[in-house]
């Protein structure tokens, strides 16, 4: 009998055969930093910007256009990575737009997730024509473009919402767009875990007892089930900041009085060939390097916890 | 026999294994079914091991599972105590869920991987309302010191044990609900031999200590015999034997009984004398018409292919074959 | 005694993990004389399989042999390139496996693979190799060979199958037949009627088989001597009669009181406490310590060698003295 006593759970998280490979890897450690120093530099951007770039007031149009680390000509202000158009610091709306950015990714992913486990518990549970039914409108969904279907939720919202609430709901339409385009692949991969989990015999035994179908799935089922459903939400978040990006560079997203990194993209892409190239450069860079590790991240993850592969 | 815990009277279970309907249609084939279990009748005593022992696709385990709710039958009935087995009524079923837990084949896969020991064997209990919460955490701790593990166990995860301790723990769990009857599934077939003694003797202990009844279902006939009080033989979903377990081994009475004697390898070394096994067993989705052992029988009869044998009665129990009670064919 | 055919010498096989490096077997030697049938008996994670695949080279990595060597005849095979190994497998030595379908390519006939194997290893024609094929098939028991023999392996039965992997192993004529669980897949009256054929047609060829199982009841009707195996390290090694009926190590004896059997009903069962322990946690001096009930103050300390108990018959327990008496 061994006589390890059971001991923290700091302690096993880092003793974890998890822990141990993202320690092993260079990857893993580089785009992990770089995630967490962009994540915290978003979450924290009120206390780290040096301007409120939502604040007119703080407006100063002479300062426009100012180049990175240069003195602007008129008012003498110097900024890091210069100033766009209206004179806002680019580096302030890169942090507040990354927030945004962020939001919008983690939450569409969360409503995404929300309605794919559902949907493939149930599914691969149930099976017969639950099952059928479900897995048919997936399929139906995958064939269309994902960006496609969140134009098409995009523009029934627009039509239902007045147009006074647009510009406050922007944001709640882009998640909800971006969430529901993207329900199908965890609704896939719960459902076929779930059917191989619900054949084992702890489920049995759950059911000998007189256990609940809903909750043999929440308890049960579920925590088992987490694991392919975590690599793919890693990159889902990635997937969703550049579908974000996306939709609002094609000025479909948010308003540019509230800007994310895509609509910064897009109000810097006016400038690019009228040589004030910071204005598109520095957001683009921070939206390369933030999908880009979290999509290593992903990556990194599906390897470590294929015990396959390792 | 006067009162029979557990009555299976002509259950039968069926499996749709056609194709689906579209390949069904262009292939134009029939719906395909596979009977795992046929027009089956036994009974358990109380306090008494019952065995039903068998190979592949003998309809061992569909059996165990139509008695624990975990399949429906498609004929036949299940009576405990007198009490039918209706899964559309719930209440009824609550109450029989306490007295009826199954012991699972594969101890790697019975218990969550995700929840700590504790947790696990309390499941029933919750489940089943059985106790107020505060007691729980020192019935936990009985149940473990009860299988011969300790009270710390509790907060562990299953994939801290052996094989043998997982097993167990899944005994812990199948006591949880102080039952009076338990189902035990290949209990040991995945438990390396030294570990199989400790569960078996653990089962045995368990039993006299709280009046057990089971239902061992084994492909083992070692283990049965070591084990059982009565041992029913399958053969392809049907009942080819029961018997009194001491009898069944010196004075099979079914043709396959013999020859599923004459297989298992003789490791007291005693010179034992063996006929050479024939064949193999068919496929359950088109058994051999009649009895479906004709095709291996060494005593088959041209009456075998044509009717399925009724049990009949022998000196030690009732065996499914024409000339069983009979005396012993001779080459006359 | 004759010239052994395979030499097992110290074989120590190691397999590195982030948490230090695990011996999977540790310091393990034995012969197999030619037509000889060794039995290999242990419990799950005793080292019984890795022994084989040691043998035949196929050791999956990171685990690596770190010291020992095997003798095949003259031929020191443990430090053989991939591609030198690979003739000698197939050639030399044949395998069976628990599960045959892990041996048979789902794509390729029956006649094929059993043509192939024939042909790369000895010089027959097209023709021939295929009548040869079909004595084999006929030879195990398969019926009507020369039709069958162009049937996929998913047209055989469980029992069938394992037939046409040891017509397979069988092909070239090898001196030793390495079989690990040949029939722990298979029914009991199924298991029966294989090791009937695995012998029979060994004993006809005079190939030397190793016989790799946890069931001491399949050892007790086929070998002729049997190794037990304990966390990597061999325990006892002596005739079957010998080791089943007169046990001269504490581990082996209990594991042969655990076994029920149908000759004689036990009311209980006598029982090893405990389980074999982990590679990371095999505890010093005698392996078998803890769950020992002769434990003496020198198990506990020392590790005990294999030493002679009887002719041919030799345990590692320091219960028996230099003289090889056995006390207790």
């Amino acid at each position: 009998m061994q006589d390890t006593k059971p001991r923290g759970r700091l302690f096993r998280i880092w003793d974890s055969d998890v822990a141990a490979s993202f320690r092993r890897s260079p990857v893993a450690i580089v785009s992990g930093l770089v995630a967490l120093v962009i994540v915290l530099a978003a979450v924290f951007a009120p206390w780290i910007a040096p301007t409120n770039p939502y604040d007119p007031s703080s407006l100063n149009l002479m300062d426009g256009f100012t180049p990175p680390m240069q003195p602007n000509a008129f008012t003498g202000n110097s900024y890091l990575m210069g100033t766009d158009n209206q004179g806002r610091d680019v580096f302030s709306t890169i942090l507040y737009g990354a927030r945004i950015s962020l939001f919008v990714g983690v939450s569409a992913v969360l409503l995404a997730m929300v309605l794919g486990i559902s949907a493939g518990l149930v599914a691969g549970y149930r099976g017969g024509w639950v099952d059928a039914v479900l897995m048919r409108v997936a399929d139906v969904q995958l064939s269309f473009p994902s960006i496609l279907i969140a134009l098409l939720i995009f523009g029934v919202a627009r039509g239902i919402i007045p147009p006074t609430q647009r510009e406050a709901m922007a944001i709640w339409v882009l998640i909800v767009a971006i969430g529901l385009s993207d329900w199908v692949q965890f609704a896939r991969v719960v459902r076929g875990a779930t059917m191989v989990e619900k054949g084992k015999e702890y489920v049995q035994a759950a059911r000998v007892i007189g256990v609940t179908p809903l909750r043999i799935l929440i308890r049960h089922i579920l925590p088992n089930v987490m694991g392919p459903v975590l690599v793919i939400a890693t990159i889902s978040v990635a997937l969703a900041i550049i579908a974000e990006a996306t939709l609002s560079f094609l000025g479909v997203g948010v308003p540019p009085t509230q800007p994310s990194l895509g609509t910064l993209i897009r109000i810097g892409q006016q400038f690019l060939f009228s040589g004030e190239w910071w204005i598109l450069l520095f957001p683009a860079v921070t939206l390369l390097a933030l999908a880009l590790s979290v999509n290593l991240l992903g990556d990194w993850l599906r390897d470590a916890l294929n015990p396959r592969l390792r | 026999m006067a009162d029979p815990f557990l009555t299976v009277t002509h259950l039968t279970r069926r499996f749709d294994v056609s194709k689906p309907w579209l390949n069904r249609v262009l292939e134009r084939e029939e719906r395909q079914f596979l009977t795992a279990t046929a027009d089956v009748s036994f009974a358990i005593n109380k306090g008494e091991t019952f065995a039903l022992v068998g190979e592949s696709g003998s309809g061992k385990s569909t059996i165990a599972k139509m008695i624990v709710g975990l399949l429906a039958p498609t004929e036949g009935q299940i009576a405990i105590d007198g009490q039918k087995l209706d899964p559309k009524d719930p209440v009824s079923m609550r109450a029989l869920r306490r007295r009826m837990q199954m012991i699972f084949q594969d101890p790697f896969a019975s218990l969550n991987p995700r929840w700590r020991v504790g947790d696990i064997i309390a499941e029933p209990i919750h489940t089943l309302g059985l106790m107020p919460r505060a007691e729980i955490t020192v019935e936990v701790a009985r149940l473990l010191d009860l299988v011969g593990l300790s009270k710390a166990d509790a907060g562990k995860f299953p994939h801290e044990f052996s094989g043998g301790q997982r097993q167990r723990i899944a005994i812990a769990r199948a006591l949880a609900s102080r039952p009076d009857f338990i189902v035990c599934d290949e209990p040991t077939s995945a438990l390396d031999v030294s570990v199989q003694a400790q569960i078996l003797n653990l089962m045995r202990d368990l039993q006299d200590e709280f009046k057990l009844t089971y239902l061992l279902i084994s492909h083992d006939l070692s283990v049965v015999r070591h084990m059982s009080n009565r041992i029913g033989v399958l053969y392809l979903g049907r009942l080819v034997e029961v018997a009194d377990a001491k009898r069944l081994f010196h004075e099979p009475q079914h043709p396959y009984t013999r020859m599923l004697l004459d297989s298992v390898p003789d490791l007291a070394l005693s010179g034992r004398r063996r006929k050479p096994v024939s064949g193999e067993i068919p496929n359950p989705i088109s058994p051999p018409a009649g009895c479906a052992f004709h095709p291996r029988c060494p005593v088959a009869q041209d009456q075998c292919q044509i009717a399925v044998p009724a049990l009949r009665p022998t000196p030690t129990g009732e065996a499914a074959c024409l000339l069983a009670g009979v005396a012993p064919p001779t080459d006359a | 005694m004759t010239k052994p055919l395979l030499s097992v010498r110290d074989l120590v096989v190691e397999f590195p993990t982030r948490r230090g490096t695990l011996r999977a077997l540790d310091g393990v030697s034995f012969d197999i004389a030619p037509g000889e049938v060794l039995g290999m008996v242990g419990e799950s994670g005793a080292g019984k399989s890795i022994t084989g695949a040691a043998i035949i080279g196929l050791i999956e990595p990171p685990g690596r042999i770190a010291s020992g060597e095997v003798w095949l005849g003259d031929t020191r095979i443990d430090q053989l390139s991939p591609e030198a190994m690979r003739r000698v497998r197939g050639r030399r030595i044949g395998m069976v496996f628990q599960d045959p379908l892990t041996s048979l390519n789902p794509l390729y006939t029956i006649a094929r693979q059993l043509t192939e194997t024939i042909r790369t290893h000895m010089d027959a024609s097209e023709g021939e190799a295929r009548a040869r094929a079909i004595a084999l098939l006929d030879r195990v028991g398969i019926p009507a060979a020369a039709r069958r023999i162009d049937d996929y392996p998913h047209h055989f039965s469980g029992g069938m199958r394992q037939r046409v992997v040891i017509a397979l192993a069988l092909a070239a004529e090898p001196e030793l037949v390495i079989a690990d669980e040949p029939t722990t897949a298979l029914d009991v009256s199924v298991q029966a009627q294989i090791i009937d054929v695995l012998k029979e047609i060994c004993a006809e060829r005079g190939a030397s088989v190793m016989l790799i199982t946890h069931d001491m009841g399949v050892i007790a009707e086929t070998a002729d001597r049997v190794a037990v195996l304990y966390a990597g390290r061999m325990a006892e090694i002596g005739p079957v009669r010998d080791v089943i009926l007169q046990p001269r190590h504490p581990y082996t004896a209990g594991l042969m009181g655990s076994i029920p059997t149908l000759e004689h009903a036990a009311d209980r069962l006598v029982q090893i406490p405990g389980a074999m322990p982990r590679l990371d946690a095999i505890p010093a001096g005698c392996a078998f310590n803890p769950r020992c009930t002769q434990v003496m103050d020198r198990c506990l300390r020392d590790r005990p060698a294999l030493r002679p108990v009887a002719p041919h018959h030799a345990s590692a327990c320091w219960l028996v003295d230099d003289k090889g008496a056995h006390h207790g």
